[in-house]
């Protein structure tokens, strides 16, 4: 069996904000009907949470923990060496069910984004009110930063989580680095 | 800059968040069609000085297809709705009256 790595290898990067890769993940893509007990009560069970995430939060952490990313998908957080096995649990227990689960976790990248300034690093690539009264703890949106896809949200009062495609990890770290870099404050917020 | 609200999500998507497709309710005419209908159905598109309805996709964001009423005269927007209709909801209908008054939009006034 080959080491599994992640795309970047935990890159980092101190400016006014520290942006960093985050290793490997356990991502799946699960899609089904968020309004049927059974599928949201499997869901759940695989992700460790209590209930799935309102429309456009985050439950949870990397660790365990669901994102919603739209009316029919939602993306499920779990340790990367259970990916497999959740996955697994997930097919079982909605067999024939009508839903998807998907194991993306080595096509996608995580990246976090901290320091008191952290808002102020999105804030500049992505078309989304990063203002403390628009968006808080808890807060998810699925967008883009600069030119490409991503989906963020806030981990805590000065963190983000940010996922996007692994293809573009390179382009999404030197972006994030280039927002945080030292001389870019802007002192917004 | 265009701001619409995605039906779906909720998110006030400004258009770097949108891609644009094109016309809405359109009825397709496939294999059996007349050419007439065909070829009106492939080329033949309004082309209003104000009142149009469009489908927007969300595309950096939940991903949904939806519809969206508009003026393309003043940029004004009259609203957003999903995709899953065949007609602008009524109460969307009434708005664009009162604003637009004597608007025709292909079967719509
Ligand atoms: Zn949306």
């Amino acid at each position: 069996m080959s080491e599994a790595i992640s795309a970047l290898a935990g890159a980092n990067t101190e400016g006014f904000a520290r942006v960093s890769e985050l290793g490997l993940h356990g991502m799946i893509t699960v899609r089904g009907n968020q309004s049927d007990a059974a599928f949201a009560k499997a869901v759940c069970a695989v992700a460790g949470v209590d209930a799935l995430p309102a429309i456009r939060k985050m439950v949870g952490t990397l660790e365990g923990g669901i994102a919603w990313m739209s009316p029919d998908e939602l993306m499920v957080f779990v340790p990367y060496s259970q990916v497999v096995e959740r996955v697994g649990q997930l097919n079982e227990t909605l067999a024939g069910q009508h839903f998807l689960a998907v194991n993306v976790s080595d096509a996608r990248a995580v990246f976090g984004i901290d320091g008191a300034a952290a808002r102020e690093v999105l804030a500049k690539i992505a078309p989304v009110d990063l203002s403390p009264e628009a968006f808080g703890v808890g807060d998810l949106r699925r967008t883009r930063i600069s030119q490409i896809a991503a989906a963020f949200w806030m981990s805590g009062e000065e963190s983000f989580r940010l996922v996007c495609f692994r293809s573009v990890a390179e382009y999404a770290f030197k972006l994030l680095g280039t927002s945080a870099a030292k001389g870019g404050e802007v002192g917004y917020f | 800059m265009l701001t619409l609200q995605c039906p779906y999500c909720g998110v006030m998507a400004e258009e770097t968040e949108l891609s644009a497709g094109g016309e809405a309710h359109l009825k397709r005419f496939g294999p059996g069609s007349t050419d007439a209908d065909f070829e009106t159905y492939m080329f033949m598109r309004e082309n209003p000085k104000g009142v149009h309805f469009e489908r927007w996709r969300h595309a950096n964001g939940c991903g949904k297809w939806f519809h969206a009423a508009r003026c393309t005269v003043t940029l004004e927007v009259f609203g957003t709705y999903p995709a899953q209709t065949s007609v602008p909801p009524a109460d969307l209908l009434d708005k664009i009256r009162a604003a637009r008054p004597g608007f025709k939009w292909r079967e719509f006034e």
